[in-house]
């Protein structure tokens, strides 16, 4: 669904990602490590074209990258759902506002999904707070509803920048355990993250394959994991 | 058309994702409705020096004397032999000659009423009107020259040229400056709409992440700067319009300053003024927006 191929990128003329091969095929599983400042982060953008490689190309559902106009890349974006490590919400909009947002930016009415948006705010754990701002969220809930958000348009493709930061260890297990529901119900998950102890949860569950992200380089990490 | 209608339409949720902005609003509806208050102004000024144009290249145009100056003793035949060649004339109404009292009035401001007009050697006038055609005067000169030497045409065409071209300069300064209050308006709102934009850059991005389209994202900015400017403007189309409105009446000497405003369906031409006002705000805050967007990824 989405392959990047010899991409390389790098931040005022220094190189931080090289040569770089990917592919998030239907029904994978990905979970992206490596140090701070290796790079994870700006590898999902470049699978979510909020940047643009300096070399390589990166097709999404089939289609170039570079033949993408701008509302190309607002389309694949409604078919990515993406959780941001700042979650990146609207402050004056409340809760269930900014969770339908991707439904209202892509021209559905949000009444027509209500039961949806009931459903995975109750399954976030955040069916109360439906009217607080975001502000007002602890860190926790606000990776929550990041989550959901990013679910609202049931994308193919699930990118997660540290999901797992801001919550303890049960709510992490309960976002593993809807990000592994996701996946097999055949949608592409790449989750990057530092918690070692999150995927090797996640390997009894799901067959994950785990990348590390070290000097530009990417490699499938081995049985330390 | 079809994103104006929609415009109208409006779309609350998109409405709903920019967040309020009290100064850039109220910035944008007094802009508004001061270039409204002034372009009502500056169209009134334009439709008055038309009018005062049009009035005084008419009025003098139809109008003409002839001086006689001759001696005493042919003085009335050269006035007959004037008032026959004019009856001759085509295109002249009418013509007479002025009588002493006529002419008394006429030196009155200058030398009193009490001037002996019969004494002095005063030109004998003749008072020419014009139908609808007008008549050819270098024609009438060369017959005037012919039988009433001592006559001279004067078709106001001396004074009247320059009249009739201040009258028309001053409507096309009251065009310029119409015309600069609109670009006026049109560079401020881009300002104020560049000010909220960059404000809500955030809000854009996010907007863009979640797989919103630039067009989705610039109505909303749009809509809500179409309708500060279009309501600004109709508030100072109202106030300017109440005071053109309270200007003293034109009297019957139609002196340029009381002949300032609009008569009939020309005061249907200010109501056109906050719709120009909405469209430039749409056209420029549309600009402005794509302009934004282009440098989010």
């Amino acid at each position: 669904m989405i392959e990047l191929s010899g991409v390389s990128y790098g931040y005022d003329g220094r190189p931080l990602i090289q040569d770089l091969d990917l592919a998030l095929a239907p029904g994978s599983f990905h979970f992206l490590t490596g140090p701070s400042g290796a790079g994870k982060t700006t590898l999902l953008k470049l699978c979510y074209l909020e940047l643009t490689p300096d070399k390589g190309q990166i097709s999404a559902f089939g289609k170039p990258a570079k033949q993408l106009g701008r509302d190309g890349i607002a389309q694949l974006r409604r078919r990515v759902g993406v959780v941001h490590q700042d979650c990146r919400f609207l402050d004056h909009l409340p809760l269930l506002d900014n969770i339908a947002l991707p439904l209202a930016a892509s021209g559905q009415p949000i009444e027509a999904h209500a039961a949806d948006i009931s459903a995975l705010l109750e399954w976030v754990g955040l069916d109360g707070r439906a009217d607080a701002l975001p502000p007002q969220l602890s860190g926790g809930e606000r990776q929550r509803a990041a989550l959901a958000r990013a679910l609202i348009l049931s994308p193919d493709v699930i990118l997660a920048d540290e999901p797992t930061g801001n919550v303890d260890w049960e709510m992490s297990l309960r976002l593993l355990s809807l990000l592994v529901e996701l996946n097999r119900m055949g949608k592409a998950v790449l989750i990057a993250t530092h918690d070692l102890n999150l995927i090797r949860q996640a390997k009894s569950q799901v067959q994950a394959r785990v990348l590390r992200l070290r000097a530009g380089r990417l490699d499938v990490a081995g049985a330390d994991l | 058309m079809v994103p104006i209608l929609g415009l109208l339409r409006g779309d609350t949720s998109a409405d709903r994702v920019v967040p309020p902005t009290g100064f850039t609003a109220r910035l944008t509806v007094f802009t508004a409705a001061a270039m409204a208050f002034l372009a009502v102004f500056a169209l009134a000024l334009s439709l008055a020096t038309a009018r005062l144009a049009d009035r005084w290249g008419t009025a003098l145009a139809q109008g003409a004397t002839i001086r006689i100056s001759a001696p005493a003793e042919q003085r009335a035949a050269q006035t007959e032999a004037v008032l026959r060649i004019l009856r001759e004339t085509p295109g002249v109404a009418s013509a007479r000659a002025l009588g002493e009292d006529e002419q008394r009035a006429l030196l009155a401001p200058w030398f009193g009423p009490d001037l002996p007009v019969e004494t002095l050697p005063i030109p004998q006038l003749v008072e020419v009107v014009e139908d609808g055609r007008g008549f050819d005067a270098q024609g009438v000169r060369l017959r005037l020259r012919a039988e009433a030497p001592g006559a001279v045409l004067d078709d106001h065409s001396r004074w009247r040229r320059p009249l009739v071209r201040a009258a028309d300069r001053l409507n096309l300064l009251g065009l310029g400056a119409l015309t600069l209050i609109v670009l006026t308006m049109a560079a401020m709102i881009t300002l104020a709409a560049g000010a909220a934009l960059a404000a809500n850059r955030q809000v854009m991005a996010v907007l863009r992440l979640v797989g919103a389209r630039d067009t989705y994202i610039a109505r909303a900015f749009v809509r809500r700067f179409t309708l500060r400017a279009g309501l600004g403007a109709a508030v100072g189309t109202a106030l300017s319009m109440g005071a053109v409105a309270a200007l003293p009446r034109m009297d019957a000497a139609g002196s340029f300053l009381t002949g300032l405003g609009f008569s009939g369906a020309g005061w249907l031409l200010p109501l056109l003024i906050p719709p120009l006002a909405a469209l430039i705000a749409f056209w420029a805050t549309r600009y402005a927006a794509m302009k934004a967007l282009k440098e989010i990824p």
